[in-house]
């Protein structure tokens, strides 16, 4: 059925471009575009063939310094203590608190054959820096959470535009058959979600079906995935039974109902998730070393362990963009280090690097890193000054931020664009959020040009009217 | 071309493709070069290229050449192969198709006619089309669609059965199905307007205008809380009440409009007025520390100009914010001067309060309210009037109690004296007024530490120590004790001196310290104690009682003549947290004699009661101590008017209020904000309307009420067109123009171009004689409008296409069959809490909460009254969703689920998807269960005695019609089924028939459980969740 009605929708097509009478029809099914088919989660081919199938985005949240981080910048050591000439103070948020420039806390050694600097603070992470390409040059538009996490998520500083992960599986739709296509988790240790909660893997204007669904923390993952008290599963097989068998015949009443078959299909996927979700949640069933290796027994870190376990069982399992949230909300709730830049880091590092190392090498282990993109990177990198405080922190700096990418067919041990020496401002091969998405789209095989949907009688696209893909960190 | 078209047919389309003739502008050569060309040679002048613009003729001649087809630059450029060459530029990623350049090509061969955008230009009323079978047609309506049907060689659908008939009436009209009975009734009823009278019966509804309302709050971007960060609450209610009211008294839609927008405006405007133009302060409202209000004031004002372009004129003016509108005539300057309507409110930008409405306000008098309030005052009226009469016995009565009270003081010794004169003095600058009891009440500055002293003038004799009584007032903090914002205190030293004529002040050292209260934690011992952060505290944010505490010296000091005590009450704990009321006393007494609850009579009332003979300063202290202190009638009666005024002002305090526009006396200077940058002002603007638009009607003001009016003129070429569409999407599940929010260029090009403008001229002026409620149709009608589409046969067709119609009508554009569509989420509970019994009917009023996932509010949220949510337990679960509470940054999950907008800005048009998340929402949610296991046990009740005439019961309140009897069939297996597992499974049974909070069934489980099972499944029916 589901053939006939491709064939009678490009029959229409055809005899609409060529004729008068059904042109208005056409366009309107034109608008429909990429949107049209059946499942708008099927399957869909990509606009040209590339290794990577999902995406997990490691968001830093909060801002990590990337100077403290891997913006290695000597020349900080050098002026440390001095003034800035020139500095604008409102760059940051906090215009009253401004110190002089401030050398790392952390020490820099160079790691793996491409001999890439990296902070002290990463023991683990700096063991795989050959399998990262770093955007040292990444830009945003906002000095302010909210807006910053909406540009990075989803390419304008306001709230209510489609996410990157929204774009991703509008385009290519899902893997599979018993999970959400998107998914995002978010701190489980009580420290809020990031700023603008929910907006940031918001659909916008897309259909909402392409919205991220948000793991809870605690508690049921998903609302009403529970049966209901009383029902057991075999029951609630046979409800369903009952259900398709009187749909069915509904359907042989109203045999050309795509809605109604699909809503069958929906049905039947919110059965299988019922035990599919708790299952890719269920990380303890993983064998001990695996366990060991990503830090599930180490106190420190072990929430974001199982939370980067859980996703590469959602890779495995055909999930197509996974999103982690490493913190919360601002201040010392996640990454934000505006007191106490090396106490902060610390902790946050200490909370990621040993995880993150293991999802690498767990991933590279099982041949899964060639399909899967990893992307590490929050809302705006800071600046190279101190934020005067009884320990000195940083203030947000959305002139510059380092982004890392490794799998997915990313060239690794290599570097691209440059920040001024001191780190203030991405200076050489500039990449502004709207490069970033481009690259991005690009290794999930979908050129961001093509990438649209009409609304409000005008084609959206993810990168609005720029974007150029960084090729040179495409292997 | 149209008389080719008459023809029909595929040869006469592949004909077509060969025709020189002119192709039509607005239908195929607009869309063309809205998509290609416009981002660059369009309307907006900062980016157009090559000073060439194509959107008007005039401009454009030089390189159409129109019809010298060889020396058209156009069409030498659309058809070039060189890269430098090619329009569109190959960079834009947009090229031309084959077909594209062939109607451009002949276009320009015709002689390149341009046509103003169809829907700026007013609608006309065409003759109705002739048809073939005219016999079918109901309404002109339909004469339009089958003309079109006939055109393209299609039949019809069937009538669908009256089952269906008042089914999709009763959803498409009130948003509930039809019971039963109301079925029955239809399929009994043989008279010829039988579906008429259904008609007028749901028309008549008071559902109505709660169902038309939902699309309302949409656009409105109505919400209970005001957004942003901390996302607390406000109450806009009473503007969704106003909204519910005017919908369903059928307010013409031109003073609906108005009323909305310029309400205030109208001459003397009435309350109800003023509460419509709410519509335009639903917006959200930022509260965040440090934010500067002026952005956020300029962001509400562009927020009011988006919404309400998107509204009534579908518009997407907001493009115009930054640069002039790419596609539409719409310039940047022009936005401004639609800006400066909505600029004028005297407003800051800046939320009042983390959950209140901010200015301005009106309160809303509800008839209850008036109702309540002049009972109260009579009340109050008649208590004074008693307390009076009653105190005309005053003297009497205290000459009688007098004596008796001497007597009974003689026989104990006085230990507390009241203070009578002294001076209190405040080191951080607070106030103190004298209160009648003798307490003082502090006012003024509270510093961040304060010190009270208080000098009291003692004559000769001894002096032991001093009660502090605390006392809770209502214009202390949180109505308590304390001076700090949540009205605790803490006491942290109680310093007293003696202070004679001559020589130093003497301390005396204070033994004993006593309190009839102490907070935990915060004990009186911590007074004078010199322990750092400690001192005496009370539970002043929830204990809200007077405390007494005593200080005492080891032994009486003897005072000489002229002394003086001096008394530091010292707070110096925690910031802020001074003592609020109090009132103080002396003793002489020895030491061991005293305690908390010695008797403590003021000064003055014992000298007075001492008299021999009391003066009559004397006599108005004892009356004064008597009816405040001694129970009496007098007392009784007085303190009948203190509980009367106190529901008086409690009242008041609970009186809503609703946020509404206001006009400023003088309007505030507007200007270009370049790139909408509040910051960076350009030229002043003036208040005006766009120049591809009328002009304001004659006599009109350039202000907000002009705006209104122009808006809902008959000459709006817009605002009817827009109207009108949104309501046949509404019946028709797509509009004629599908982009139902944009009638811009880039606009959808309308499916029935003639019935959009018939219906639009309809709307305004109706002719064709359709009565509401008994009364013709009056021009505006919105419930006439209503009927004239539901009585249409368009409308009444069975949604089955036969396989023809669909091969060259796939998605019902020529609706040739009925429209079938999956129900809103709002629909979808109140239609499982209906078919269950449980739905609570009640018009209007607060928000309510139903059920919401546990923490609902937490995860975003920190700050702000809206935590924690709680549903409610009674009648607050089952109201219909309307009326569900709508926290903007966590708006209710499974209305989201569904598609429903979070509410943030202005919202047309809900998409309709299908996901697993939804079949979860419908299988698992309590809400549903519950309605489940309802509608089980209304089965078992009022479904008869066998099995098969009561699931026939619960199918005809699930989807209003008889199973049939395969489906009975199925259903009836399924029971035996479930039957037999929970009778062997009671335990499971009873657990299934408690969910939810309502009365869980004390018998039957097992029965109710399988019956709740059925249940379930009828309510995720496809055919439920569908209207069709």
């Amino acid at each position: 059925m589901n053939i006939n009605h491709q064939l009678n929708r490009r029959a229409m097509l055809q005899r609409a471009g060529m004729g008068i009478g059904s042109l208005g029809l056409a366009s309107l099914l034109q608008q429909e575009g990429y949107g049209a088919a059946k499942n708008p989660l099927a399957a869909k081919q990509p606009h040209f063939k590339t290794k990577a199938k999902s995406v997990i985005w490691l968001f830093i949240n909060g801002g990590p310094s990337h100077v403290d981080t891997w913006d290695y910048k000597p020349e900080l050591e050098k002026r440390d203590g001095q003034s800035l000439e020139g500095f604008d103070r409102f760059t940051g948020f906090f215009s009253n608190a401004v110190g002089g420039l401030m050398k790392s806390p952390f020490e820099f050694k160079k790691h793996g054959q491409s001999g890439k600097p990296v902070s002290s603070i990463f023991p683990n992470l700096s063991q795989h820096v050959d399998k990262m390409a770093f955007v040292h040059s990444v830009h945003t538009e906002s000095n302010n959470h909210s807006p910053a996490l909406f540009a990075m998520n989803c390419g304008l500083p306001r709230m209510g535009y489609p996410c990157v992960g929204s774009w991703v599986t509008y385009g290519l739709g899902s893997e599979s058959d018993s999970l959400p296509a998107f998914v995002v988790m978010s701190d489980p240790k009580g420290r809020g979600l990031p700023k603008g909660h929910a907006a940031n893997w918001g659909a916008g204007f897309l259909p909402s079906v392409y919205q991220g669904t948000h793991f809870r923390p605690t508690g049921d993952p998903i609302d009403n995935l529970k049966r209901p008290a009383g029902m057991n599963a075999d029951q609630q097989r046979r409800q369903l039974d009952l259900l398709k068998t009187l749909n069915q015949q509904h359907l042989e009443a109203n045999p050309f109902e795509e809605e109604l078959a699909a809503r069958i299909e929906s049905f039947e996927l919110a059965y299988r998730m019922q035990s599919a979700a708790p299952e890719a949640l269920a990380v303890d069933k993983e064998p001990e070393h695996i366990r060991a290796m990503y830090g599930l027994d180490d106190a420190k870190c072990k929430h974001f362990a199982a939370q980067c376990l859980t996703a590469r069982r959602m890779v495995e399992r055909g999930v197509r963009f996974i999103q982690i949230y490493s913190g919360g909300m601002e201040n010392q709730r996640s990454w934000d280090g505006h007191n106490d830049i090396a106490g902060n880091h610390t902790q946050f590092a200490g909370e990621t690097d040993k995880p993150i190392a293991a999802l690498l090498q767990d991933l590279s282990q099982r041949g899964l890193l060639d399909e899967t993109l990893i992307v590490w990177g929050g809302e705006f990198g800071r600046l190279p000054v101190a934020q005067k405080s009884k320990k000195p922190g940083r203030d947000h700096n959305p002139h510059a931020l380092t982004y890392w990418m490794a799998g997915g067919g990313v060239k690794g041990g290599v570097s691209y664009g440059e920040t001024d020496e001191i780190g203030h401002k991405a200076a050489v091969d500039k990449c502004h959020i709207n490069d970033l998405h481009a690259t991005i789209l690009h290794l999930m095989g979908m050129d961001h040009e093509k990438l649209t949907y009409r609304h409000n009688g005008r084609d959206f696209r993810l990168t609005d009217v720029a974007g150029e893909v960084m090729k040179e960190i495409i292997a | 071309m149209r008389s080719c078209l008459a023809i029909g047919g595929w040869l006469v389309l592949l004909l077509n493709s060969a025709s020189a003739e002119a192709p039509d502008f607005n239908r195929e050569v607009r869309p063309i070069l809205a998509t290609h060309c416009f981002t660059c040679h369009g309307p907006d002048a900062n980016t157009r290229k090559a000073k060439l613009r194509l959107d008007e003729r005039e401009a454009a001649l030089e390189i159409l050449a129109p019809g010298k087809l060889d020396d058209s630059e156009l069409v030498h450029r659309i058809h070039a192969t060189d890269p430098d060459e090619i329009m569109p530029p190959p960079s834009l990623k947009k090229p031309l198709s084959a077909a594209q350049k062939d109607v451009l090509k002949r276009w320009v061969a015709a002689g390149a006619p341009y046509a103003g955008h169809w829907a700026f230009s007013k609608p006309q009323r065409t003759e109705l089309p002739k048809v073939k079978q005219a016999n079918w047609a109901r309404t002109p309506v339909d004469r339009f669609i089958l003309a079109r049907l006939e055109r393209e060689g299609l039949q019809p659908a069937a009538r669908a059965n009256r089952e269906r008939l008042i089914c999709r009436l009763s959803l498409d009209l009130t948003g509930l199905p039809p019971t039963p009975a109301e079925v029955e009734a239809f399929l009994n009823d043989t008279a010829p307007n039988a579906y008429e009278k259904v008609v007028d019966r749901l028309l008549a509804s008071p559902r109505y205008g709660e169902h038309m309302a939902v699309a309302w709050l949409d656009y409105s971007r109505y919400a209970d809380s005001n957004g942003y960060q901390t996302d607390g609450s406000r109450q806009q209610w009473p503007w969704r009440d106003w909204l519910i009211g005017a919908l369903n008294e059928n307010k013409p839609f031109d003073q609906f409009t108005v009323e909305q927008l310029a309400g205030d405006l109208l001459p003397d405007a009435t309350l109800n007025q003023k509460i419509a133009t709410g519509f335009n302060r639903n917006h959200r409202i930022n509260g965040e520390g440090g934010i500067i209000a002026e952005e956020w004031r300029v962001e509400t004002v562009i927020d009011r100009v988006e919404t309400t372009g998107a509204t009534w004129l579908g518009l997407t003016i907001g493009c115009a914010r930054c640069h002039d509108h790419k596609y539409d005539p719409f310039s940047q300057r022009e936005f401004y001067q639609f800006y400066s309507f909505f600029n004028n409110v005297p407003e800051t930008g800046r939320l009042a309060g983390q959950s209140s409405n901010t200015k301005p306000l009106v309160s809303v008098e509800t008839a209850t309210y008036k109702a309540q309030v002049a009972e109260l005052e009579t009340f109050v009226k008649q208590s004074e009037i008693a307390a009076k009469q009653a105190a005309a016995e005053l003297p009497q009565l205290v000459k009688a109690w007098a004596p008796k009270f001497r007597e009974e003081l003689s026989g104990q010794k006085v230990i507390w004296h009241g203070v009578g004169e002294a001076t209190v003095t405040s080191k951080g600058g607070a106030k103190f007024e004298r209160l009648d009891d003798g307490s003082w009440l502090p006012s003024g500055p509270n510093a961040v530490h304060d010190t009270y002293e208080i000098r009291i003038p003692h004559a000769a004799g001894p002096f032991t120590g001093v009660l502090l009584e605390c006392l809770p007032d209502a214009r202390t903090p949180n109505q308590s004790l304390g001076r700090f914002s949540n009205g605790n205190f803490v006491l942290t030293r109680v310093e007293a001196e003696i202070s004679g004529a001559k020589g130093k002040p003497q301390p005396v050292k204070i033994t004993r310290i006593e309190a009839d209260y102490s907070q935990k934690g915060w004990d009186i011992k911590n007074v004078n104690s010199g322990i750092g952060g400690k001192g005496w505290a009370v539970d002043g944010p929830t204990r809200r009682q007077p405390i007494k505490a005593l200080f005492l010296a080891e032994q009486p000091v003897t005072l000489a003549e002229e002394s003086t005590v001096v008394l530091r009450l010292v707070c110096a704990t925690l910031n802020q947290h001074n003592l609020g009321r109090f009132r103080l006393s002396l003793t002489g007494a020895t030491p061991a004699a005293v305690s908390l609850k010695g008797n403590s009579i003021p000064a003055e009332v014992h000298a007075a009661l001492e008299a021999a003979q009391p003066d009559a300063k004397q006599l108005a202290v004892l009356e004064k101590y008597y009816r405040a202190h001694v129970a009496n009638p007098v007392k009784a009666a007085d303190d009948r008017v203190t509980a009367a005024r106190k529901k008086l002002t409690d009242l008041s305090k609970k009186l809503p209020t609703v946020m509404v526009m206001e006009e400023m006396a003088e309007p505030r200077k507007a200007f270009i904000l370049n790139r909408g940058q509040y910051d960076q002002p350009g030229a002043e603007v003036k208040a005006g309307l766009p120049a591809f638009l009328p002009p304001l009607p004659e006599g009109e003001a350039m202000n907000r009420l002009g705006l209104a009016r122009w808006i809902a003129s008959g000459d709006n070429p817009l605002t009817a067109r827009v109207w009108v569409n949104r309501a046949w999407e509404r019946f028709f599940g797509v509009g004629l123009v599908k982009t139902t929010e944009n009638f811009g260029v880039q606009a959808a090009f309308p499916s029935h171009p003639e019935l959009l403008d018939w219906l639009a001229r309809e709307f305004v002026e109706p002719t064709q004689g359709i009565r509401v409620a008994g009364q013709p149709a009056r021009p505006w009608d919105m419930k006439a409008f209503h009927k004239l589409l539901v009585m249409s046969a368009a409308y009444q067709q069975n949604t089955k296409p036969n396989t023809d119609t669909y091969a060259v009508d796939p998605d019902n554009r020529l609706l040739s069959r009925g429209p079938r569509f999956r129900l809103d989420g709002e629909q979808l509970r109140d239609r499982a809490l209906y078919a269950s019994g449980l739905l609570v009917e009640q018009i209007g009023g607060p928000s309510v909460r139903p059920y919401m996932p546990v923490g609902v509010w937490n995860e975003t949220t920190r700050y702000g009254d809206l935590r924690n949510y709680k549903h409610a337990t009674d009648e607050g679960l089952y109201r219909r969703t309307m009326y569900t509470i709508w926290k903007r940054t966590a708006a209710p999950p499974s209305m989201l689920l569904f598609d429903a907008p979070n509410r943030e800005v202005c919202t047309i048009q809900r998409s309709r998807t299908n996901t697993p998340l939804q079949a979860l929402s419908l299988l698992n949610e309590v809400t549903f269960v519950e309605a489940a296991r309802r509608l089980g046990g209304r089965m078992l009740r009022d479904g008869g005695d066998s099995m098969e005439s009561q699931l026939t019961h619960g199918f005809l309140w699930a989807v209003s019609r008889k199973p049939t009897a395969r489906e009975l069939a199925v259903l009836r297996a399924g029971l035996k089924e479930d039957l037999a597992y929970f009778t062997a499974n009671p335990e499971s049974a009873q657990k299934l028939v408690a969910v939810g909070e309502s009365a869980a069934p004390e018998d039957r489980w097992a029965e109710r459980a399988a019956f709740t099972l059925a249940a379930n499944v009828m309510l995720n029916l496809d055919e439920f969740v569908t209207r069709e």
